[in-house]
């Protein structure tokens, strides 16, 4: 089968693979219809996420028609459509069986590694790093789902498109998470660092839960038009100041909930903490630029709430943590829980309260894959968001 | 899909850029660390602090360039220093200095990097978001059937945050109501 693979920093290529087989009787053989190239793929393509070996077949946003299943998966049947979390779960370990499926204690088959690593396991993961399982990944014709009989959503509806539930499998509930553990308040001002896509399903998600003001920060005007299209008040980091903006739109006191929907790969240029991040990063003495997390410390409301979505690699530099400490923030943070969500969104996108299809920029064969991800990571083209078809 | 004037970074700008910033570093270096082999080269002796002090700006622009998404205003203070370079060359082309062959052949090398620093910084334009240039705008993809307006609060109504992710009620504006407790069931059909 043709699959994209990972050679090293800048190097995708889509090459001819063998076909996945059932390995456990709880599998599923996916044949993949439509697969999409993550902001956290970028990590990987940018070299900034150790762990991967030349071969791996990256992709964790992927969905299509089960073609095959192991002898005791008794929740999926050849046919059926279904949309496959980036997260693999068992659902029966203490931290499945709490919601916390990012963190299940099962999945990890490199879960030495990643003890070693994190200080405990955390979930196995489509197409990512060797210390998340080094599971092949959904930018393939076809894709072995382990634990097929617990993640996978099956779309039994008629006339939902694959682009309208594609991003159940990451984007869309990672975007609804980082705005639900903001806990969000009909007073809240909610401002959202990061138009990316992950940034775009926040700020729908933000407005769906009822903030009073979402404001969403970005330097790219494209991001920032489809920012203001779904209801944010914009801020353009190059233009003005982040900070002076956020404090005149909250009378002074910052707004109440932050999110990073960066993470570790922040461009600010005209700031002092970003070219140190830029000078640590080229002698190899920090591994993320946490230029956001710096910002969001600052200027959230004191007694505010944090939410990180964006994902960081390694270690961070210069964090300051007596300002989060005194001014009594909270943290909330961690891959997403995508089963937690999934349910309910579906249902909404069902309904028609939302369509997450408006952030597709970019659709393309799988050949075109290497391409899209440079054009995905340099932000040519109005590029947004890139859909893969096999 | 609209369009309207704006941003986009140029490649293979980008990449000459970077290849001139290392360039800088190398430079800087050796004229911070070798100031007198070079002096001596071009016939310049005594001319060694004020070396040094070029190669520490060199360096910075060679930093900057480098930690830089846009490195358009660092490769136009580059070309600021070549001009430097050249004018502070050009006073040792006289024909007592026994080194002038070498100084020729420095000045025409500062000359042609001067060329490659002007050429970079125009094609970067404004700078790597490159002000000017056509861009996407999205401000037709809402994602919503109704406008936002309408749409704010509409999850309000199903939907409450899991208890493990809610505000404590002591962090809650006091006018506000504790959130009911509802089962992570009721949220979720998983």
């Amino acid at each position: 089968m043709r699959a994209l693979c990972w050679h090293g920093k800048e190097d995708i290529r889509c090459d001819r693979v063998p076909d996945p087989q059932i390995e456990h009787p709880r599998d599923a053989i996916v044949k993949v219809s439509s697969t999409a190239i993550c902001g956290s793929d970028l990590h990987l393509y940018d070299g900034f996420m150790p762990g991967m070996k030349s071969g791996d077949i990256m992709g964790h946003e992927f969905m299509g028609e089960v073609v095959e299943v192991g002898s005791e998966n008794k929740k999926l049947k050849v046919g059926d459509r279904v949309v496959v979390p980036f997260t693999i779960i068992c659902g029966e370990c203490d931290q499945c069986k709490r919601g916390n499926f990012s963190v299940c204690e099962r999945t990890n088959r490199n879960r030495d590694m990643a003890d070693k690593v994190f200080g405990h396991t955390t979930a196995g993961l489509f197409g990512y790093t060797h210390l998340t399982g080094g599971y092949p990944g959904g930018q393939a014709e076809y894709v072995r789902v382990p634990y097929a009989d617990v993640a996978p959503i099956k779309i039994s509806k008629n006339g939902l498109s694959d682009e309208q539930v594609l991003f159940l499998s990451d984007i869309f509930p990672t975007g609804w998470q980082a705005a639900v553990q903001c806990d969000i308040e009909p007073t809240d001002t909610v401002a959202i660092w990061g138009a990316g896509p992950v940034g775009q399903m926040t700020i729908r998600s933000a407005i769906l839960l009822g903030a009073k003001h979402v404001i969403a920060i970005d330097r790219l005007p494209e991001r920032l038009s489809m920012a203001r299209a779904g209801g944010a008040i914009t801020i353009d980091f190059e233009e003005e100041s982040v900070i002076d903006r956020l404090n005149d739109l909250t009378d002074g006191k910052g707004p109440e909930k932050c999110i990073d929907a960066v993470g570790l790969e922040a461009h600010a240029t005209a700031t002092i903490d970003s070219m140190y991040d830029r000078a640590k990063q080229i002698l190899m003495l920090e591994t993320d630029r946490p230029h956001v997390l710096r910002e969001i410390f600052y200027v959230c409301r004191p007694a505010g709430t944090v939410s990180m979505p964006g994902v960081y690699g390694g270690l961070l530099d210069k964090i300051p943590m007596g300002m989060f400490m005194n001014k009594g923030l909270t943290l909330r943070t961690g891959q997403t829980h995508v089963n937690r969500w999934t349910d309910d969104l579906l249902h909404r996108i069902e309904e028609g309260q939302i369509d997450p299809s408006f952030v597709i920029t970019h659709k393309v064969s799988l050949e075109d894959g290497p391409r899209m991800y440079k054009t995905f990571r340099d932000k040519k083209d109005g590029c947004v968001k890139v859909v893969l078809k096999t | 899909m609209a369009y309207r004037q704006n941003s986009g970074a140029n490649g293979s700008a980008m990449a000459l850029a970077r290849g001139l910033g290392w360039f800088s570093i190398g430079l800087a270096l050796a004229e911070m660390l070798i100031p007198r082999m070079l002096t001596q080269q071009m016939g310049m002796e005594g001319k060694e602090p004020l070396l040094r002090f070029y190669g520490a700006r060199e360096l910075a622009a060679g930093i900057g360039i480098l930690v830089s998404d846009n490195p358009g205003p660092w490769l136009w203070g580059r070309v600021a220093g070549d001009a430097l370079d050249l004018a502070t060359l050009a006073t040792a082309l006289n024909e007592q200095n026994r080194r002038k062959g070498n100084v020729a052949i420095a000045l025409a090398a500062v000359a042609g990097v001067t060329a490659l620093d002007c050429i970079s910084a125009q094609a970067l334009g404004g700078g790597a978001n490159g002000k000017g240039q056509l861009v996407h705008d999205y401000s037709d993809r809402r994602g919503m059937p109704r406008p936002p307006d309408e749409m704010r609060g509409a999850a309000r109504t199903d939907f409450t945050a899991p208890r493990d992710m809610r505000t404590p009620d002591a962090l809650r504006p006091f006018t506000s109501q504790p959130t009911p407790e509802r089962t992570f069931a009721e949220h979720s059909r998983v």
